[in-house]
């Protein structure tokens, strides 16, 4: 009996990302220390947690538009807020999260009552996240506090001097979370059985509004906590920083094996497609001589390939299910 | 014996119809109950009803001598009342062994567990002669084992009643056999069966029990073996033989038989769907489609007008080959068809009458060469006063005539198109007896003028009054053709009811 039809995208995404990663070790041996490993998940660690959340919401047949403003208003949020009082930074972050995942859930909310699409809904929550970080600011922020010195100094120094640093490891941890949630939990299932079609769903006993709300509170977390390892990344606030990154994040997503009709893929498919994203960023900057815009290029091609990849292997499933029927 | 489920004047309205009339049902512990009729008889209010997704007016309905009234379909499943669609209502996205313990998911510390999972399914398949691998998603697996698996699901989800709506629709003989299998085995474990289905081979087959409504009312209940075809197709259609020879009749023209030849189709077919007939086509004649729901005339219609393709067969005329593989081509050869559900089919119901009729002509032109808005207003109002469409203006939208009205804008456009050949599928559905005449007297009129027309619909009487010419349809095969004075009821009935052995 075959590998399950479903688990094909996760292989081709891994096997792209392996493919990827031996060409650019044999044009520079280099790339495969473990510094490069190191600075690969530490610059993509605030991208990995936002589209941990993008998965969810795009398994269950969503989307959500609002993560890169909502990334931007969190800095923004710590940083006036680190300087304008003094409290702890672990106490900012609680409330940043609270704040983060309440506005997730109302959009949630939103959207079942009103039978939005999340798409507007969404749009709408990105404009008003954009906007409300310009309200607490229109500058720069720098971020000046022990704590972040502190976090940013602890790391752990892996054979060859590669830094894990804790930002990545939180990125690590979430990706386990959003695995965990989506694919062991009777949430996940329902995540699932709304992507596979909201009717049949509630059929089948899903507590559609319920898993809605959840769907993208969950997203408006993972958006949060992105946003501080985002703030610890870059060292301030600024309410201009992220924008696009939600479509950054939907590319990862697509890239990483999840269609973005809903019901199928894999939470750990996405973290291997921000993975082949940031590799190709890292590729260009080895090369030093191609422009940086190389990047999108190459990811736009892989989405497409992508797609393609989707619309065959749904055709082939389709004839295997033909194939049985006769 | 005392009854598992009893159902006593049972009523449902909704506005403008009632949907059902004072219907009694009884379900026994262990038997295959069948519930007939033709489309908009009330089966599916019934079983809504009894799934809780309609709300009664009136009646009562008793699980276990206890009575029930079920508010949501969770509700009637927890009651002991399970259903299973045509259409597999579980998640072809899901494992097998997720589908089936949807929301009872084994769980370790939060965690579903899914070695246990697969262990649980596994067990619900048990007894059912499947031996898949239960950590496939559902989609891999053809729709026969996908509907046995949601029939598990149900079943152990409830256990007493299962309603099972027409289940076999699109299974072939041996997955049918299959799922028979399934059944017979959960009669004799003591589930009380609800079968609908339009395959009366199936009904016989099957079935210990039948039940008949027809128009909202219970007509009839009977043990399976006690019926025959005929009788049985008397009481879904509503005639009894002997009454109905004298029915009205259009006068055949002698000149019939003489007029020339519009179009042949010749071994048109598809298969699964329609095996290939030959159907000759002559200027001005009305050609009656009779048939049970289910029995290929709408699929007949579908090919012909390249609704659907066909894999064999073609049309032609004096000129040669007639293009009809897709609509458009159809159209373009001089083809029209008013399909059966003019709501989802037939009318944009927000757009007004005047661009509902001009909808096809404009389409045949292309949108660069627009119907200036003088023509339109002269073919609406042309079209309103020739069928007398009954409406306060043109710019009225149709979604707010009757349904008469709105059978008429969809006669109108395609009359303003000035076809050769039109098929009209059930175009009396759903509409008042007055419109129902005006409709038929339509159809005498089109002809008169030299078009053709192809009439599908249940209504035998109707088909008799206006046909000249009626072709049977029955398990997909054209399998009789009447003239003349063989064109009554009791023919077309004894067509349908023929075996294939008795009727060749």
């Amino acid at each position: 009996m075959t590998a399950n039809a479903r688990l094909y995208p996760l292989f081709a995404t891994i096997a792209i990302f392996i493919a990827a990663y031996a060409i650019c070790w044999m044009q520079f041996p280099y790339m495969l220390s473990t510094r490069v490993v190191g600075n690969l998940l530490t610059d993509n660690a605030y991208l990995g947690i936002v589209a941990v959340g993008m998965t969810v919401v795009i398994l269950s047949g969503g989307i959500d538009l609002s993560v890169g403003s909502v990334i931007a208003f969190s800095g923004v949020f710590i940083s006036v807020v680190l300087r304008d009082t003094s409290l702890h930074p672990l106490v900012v972050f609680a409330l940043l999260l609270s704040v983060t995942t309440a506005f997730g859930a109302f959009m949630g909310l939103i959207i079942h009552w009103l039978a939005m699409p999340a798409f507007i809904v969404t749009l709408a929550g990105m404009f008003l996240a954009r906007g409300a970080a310009y309200m607490l600011t229109i500058d720069s922020v720098p971020i000046d506090h022990a704590f972040y010195e502190f976090i940013k100094d602890s790391y752990y120094l892996m054979p060859g001097k590669g830094r894990l640093t804790v930002i990545a490891v939180v990125m690590l941890l979430s990706v386990a979370f959003g695995a965990l949630i989506a694919h062991r939990t009777r949430f996940g299932a329902s995540v699932f059985a709304l992507g596979g079609g909201v009717q049949t769903a509630r059929l089948m006993g899903v507590n559609v509004g319920q898993t809605t709300v959840l769907v993208y509170a969950f997203s408006g977390f993972m958006a949060g906590l992105s946003g501080i390892v985002f703030s610890i990344y870059t060292g301030s606030g600024y309410p201009l920083a992220t924008v696009g990154t939600e479509l950054t994040a939907i590319a990862a997503v697509v890239i990483g094996g999840t269609i973005l009709t809903g019901g199928a893929g894999y939470v750990v498919g996405t973290l291997f497609g921000v993975l082949t994203m940031g590799l190709i960023q890292t590729y260009i900057v080895f090369d030093g001589t191609l422009s940086s815009w190389w990047t999108k290029i190459v990811i736009g091609l892989l989405l497409l390939l992508f797609i393609v990849l989707q619309k065959g292997l749904l055709k082939l499933t389709g004839t295997q299910r033909d194939a049985a029927l006769a | 014996m005392p009854m598992l489920l009893t159902i006593r004047s049972l009523s449902k309205s909704f506005p403008g119809a009632r949907a059902l009339d004072q219907v009694d049902l009884d379900l026994r512990a262990g038997e295959v109950h069948a519930l007939l009729g033709e489309n908009g008889a009330g089966k599916s209010t019934l079983i809504k009803c009894l799934t809780g997704a309609y709300r009664r007016d009136s009646g009562e309905i008793r699980l276990d001598g206890a009575a029930i009234s079920p508010g949501s379909t969770s509700e009637a499943q927890e009651l002991g009342i399970g259903t299973v669609y045509q259409e597999v209502n579980l998640l072809p996205n899901l494992t097998v062994a997720q589908n089936l313990t949807f929301g009872r998911e084994p769980r370790r510390f939060g965690l579903v567990n899914g070695r246990a999972q697969r262990e649980e399914a596994r067990r619900m398949l048990s007894g059912y002669g499947l031996d898949i691998d239960v950590g496939r998603d559902l989609g891999t697996y053809s729709v026969a084992i996908q509907q046995i698996v949601a029939i598990a699901r149900a079943v152990e989800l409830s256990g007493k009643v299962l309603i099972l709506d027409e289940p076999t629709a699109s299974l072939d003989a041996e997955e049918t056999r299959m799922l028979f299998g399934v059944v017979r085995s959960l009669r004799d474990k003591g589930l009380g069966i609800i079968f609908v289905s339009h395959f009366l081979d199936q009904v016989f087959e099957l079935t210990d029990r039948l039940t008949v409504l027809r128009n909202g009312q219970k007509i009839v209940t009977e043990e399976t073996a006690r019926l025959d075809r005929v009788k049985l197709i008397e009481h879904m259609l509503g005639r009894e033989l002997a009454e109905v020879e004298d029915a009205e009749r259009r006068r055949t023209d002698p000149e019939a038989k003489n007029r020339s030849e519009l179009i042949r189709f010749e071994n048109l077919g598809r298969s699964g769907l329609v095996q290939p007939f030959d159907l000759a086509v002559h200027r001005g004649e009305v050609i009656g489609l009779a048939g049970l729901l289910g029995s290929g005339r709408t699929e007949t219609a579908e090919l012909m007008f390249g609704v659907r393709a066909a894999d064999s067969g073609k049309a032609r005329d004096e000129n040669g080959d007639v293009a009809c593989g897709n609509p458009r081509e159809a159209i373009g050869s001089g083809f029209g068809f008013a399909p059966e559900d003019r709501k989802t089919d037939g009318i944009v119901a927000d757009l007004s009458v005047r661009e509902n009729i001009i909808l096809a002509l404009q389409a045949r032109r292309g949108w660069a060469n627009p119907i200036p808005r003088a023509e339109q207003d002269r073919l609406a109002d042309a079209y309103i006063q020739k069928l007398d469409i009954r409406t306060s203006g043109a710019d009225k939208a149709v979604g707010d005539l009757s349904g008469g009205n709105q059978q008429k804008v969809v006669l109108a456009r395609w009359l303003a198109m000035n076809p050769r050949f039109l098929i009209l599928d059930e175009p009396t559905r759903g509409i008042d007896v007055g419109a129902h005449a005006e409709i038929l007297r339509l159809i005498h009129q089109i002809t008169g003028e030299g078009m053709s027309i192809l009439v599908i619909s249940s209504e035998l009487d109707e088909l008799i009054a206006v046909s000249d010419r009626i072709i049977v349809v029955r398990d997909r095969k054209h399998v009789a053709e009447l003239t003349g004075d063989d064109v009554t009821t009791g023919a077309i009935v004894r067509a349908i009811a023929a075996d294939d052995g008795a009727h060749k």
